[in-house]
């Protein structure tokens, strides 16, 4: 699955558009902690949390992660306006959703995204 | 990010862009028999000001429109390029960066430069005309932007000249202030890919600064010192404050312990993975502390041979 295609997913708003839409995404993983996805996420991955807070561009920054679905956001104008204008500048893809994370991964799944502990 | 002057980025460009990527191909000849009336049409139609000479698949000369022109002059149409043309051709490599182009046109006044490979084969043409056209094009493509900053400074550790050249890049990181969390170990990524380090291993060190940069914003009094000491062949990271200390460093060690606050851990830290992700992806760690007078941490990577910094020519894909 393309990363450009999340933009396409329903329920699922685009906050900062991906710089590399054709680029595959390598797999998927879902943590609020953000110390786990230091030790397992990989480059390329989708990360999906309810975290908000401009650390977490900063972790997927540092990973070179495919991007970041935020879950359980009901309402946009919630996010910190830190953590967009951090996306922008360090061009990480973000996006929101008002679904839960559990929804989002089966979604993801379905399309075909592996976890990073299986194929 | 500063914006680079455009003019800057030409210099660049004109060091870094190859000849065999401006250049013009299939290339228009023609042999020594050919007649200047025929020569005539083959300028006309194909709107170029010059052609090589090939005879054999070898470069034999070149003839432009002033050569035509005195032939027309005299009145020899029926004179062949063989009698009329220049036998001293300046040719480039396809190889050579745009420089040398450039030098040449400079130096000689020709008007196009036909380019050989290295067998000696003319597998192109170029004129001033096609490298501005490279040029330009390359300038509209952003991600050229990136490439030049790492061109530029992955060359400080060949165009510096010592026994031994390191770069030592100091952070100090405020305690507890997590809007500027990874702000430090981001930039210590940046400058070493733009030193030329592989991703991967830039990846490895700013996840261990990360680690080290969150734990001084969460656990200490009063902040510390990020440092990266940056070697050709390794990397050396220092995390150092002055307080509290660690009382049991074993304990510190183990997956999940952590004596971070409550409100830290609703943002999602405090998961007690730091000092392991940090061990985890150094080749060496040692870390030391006194309650009450404070710590240091100090992780070491090396770097393979064929990775060494500096040591690669910049990456033009």
């Amino acid at each position: 699955m393309k990363i450009r295609e999340i933009t396409g997913l329903p329920d699922i708003t685009t906050l900062v558009p991906p710089q590399t839409p054709d680029q595959e995404i390598s797999g998927g993983y879902a943590s609020d902690l953000l110390s786990c996805v230091m030790a397992r996420a990989g480059a390329g991955n989708i990360w999906v949390t309810l975290q908000t807070h401009p650390n977490v561009v900063a972790v997927a920054s540092l990973l070179d992660l495919a991007g970041v679905i935020i879950t359980e956001c009901a309402d946009i104008a919630k996010i910190d306006a830190a953590t967009i204008e951090k996306a922008r500048t360090e061009n990480v893809a973000l996006f929101a959703t008002p679904l839960t994370t559990f929804t989002i991964v089966a979604r993801l799944a379905r399309a075909g995204v592996p976890g990073i502990d299986e194929g | 990010m500063t914006a680079i002057p455009e003019i800057t980025r030409v210099q660049e460009l004109i060091y870094e862009l190859k000849i065999e990527q401006v250049m013009s191909r299939p290339v228009i000849t023609v042999t020594p028999d050919t007649r200047i009336d025929q020569l005539k049409e083959i300028l006309r139609i194909n709107r170029i000001s010059g052609v090589p000479v090939v005879q054999d698949n070898q470069l034999v000369g070149i003839i432009s429109i002033e050569d035509l022109i005195k032939a027309l002059e005299r009145g020899e149409m029926q004179a062949t390029v063989g009698e009329k043309m220049s036998r001293q051709v300046i040719t480039v490599s396809a190889h050579d960066s745009v420089v040398e182009a450039v030098k040449r046109f400079e130096e000689h006044g020709v008007g196009r430069l036909p380019v050989l490979d290295s067998n000696g084969q003319l597998v192109g043409i170029l004129t001033s005309g096609d490298i501005t056209r490279g040029l330009l094009h390359a300038i509209g493509l952003g991600y050229h932007q990136e490439e030049i900053r790492r061109y530029r400074a992955s060359h400080i550790f060949e165009d510096i000249s010592s026994d031994r050249t390191s770069l030592i890049l100091c952070y100090h990181i405020p305690a507890r202030e997590l809007q500027k969390a990874g702000e430090a170990s981001s930039k210590i990524k940046k400058a070493l890919y733009r030193l030329g380090a592989q991703p991967g291993f830039a990846r490895r060190v700013a996840i261990a600064a990360y680690e080290a940069e969150m734990n001084l914003i969460i656990h200490t009094l009063h902040g510390g010192d990020l440092i990266a000491e940056i070697h050709p062949d390794k990397v050396r990271l220092l995390a150092m404050d002055d307080g509290p200390g660690i009382p049991d460093i074993e304990q510190a060690m183990q997956p999940g312990f952590s004596t971070a606050p409550d409100w830290i851990r609703d943002l999602g830290f405090g998961a007690g993975m730091g000092l392991l992700n940090i061990k985890r992806c150094s080749d060496q760690m040692m870390l030391d502390s006194q309650v009450g007078v404070g710590t240091r941490l100090e992780v070491l990577f090396y770097l393979k041979e064929e990775n060494v910094l500096g040591d690669r020519a910049p990456s033009t894909s």
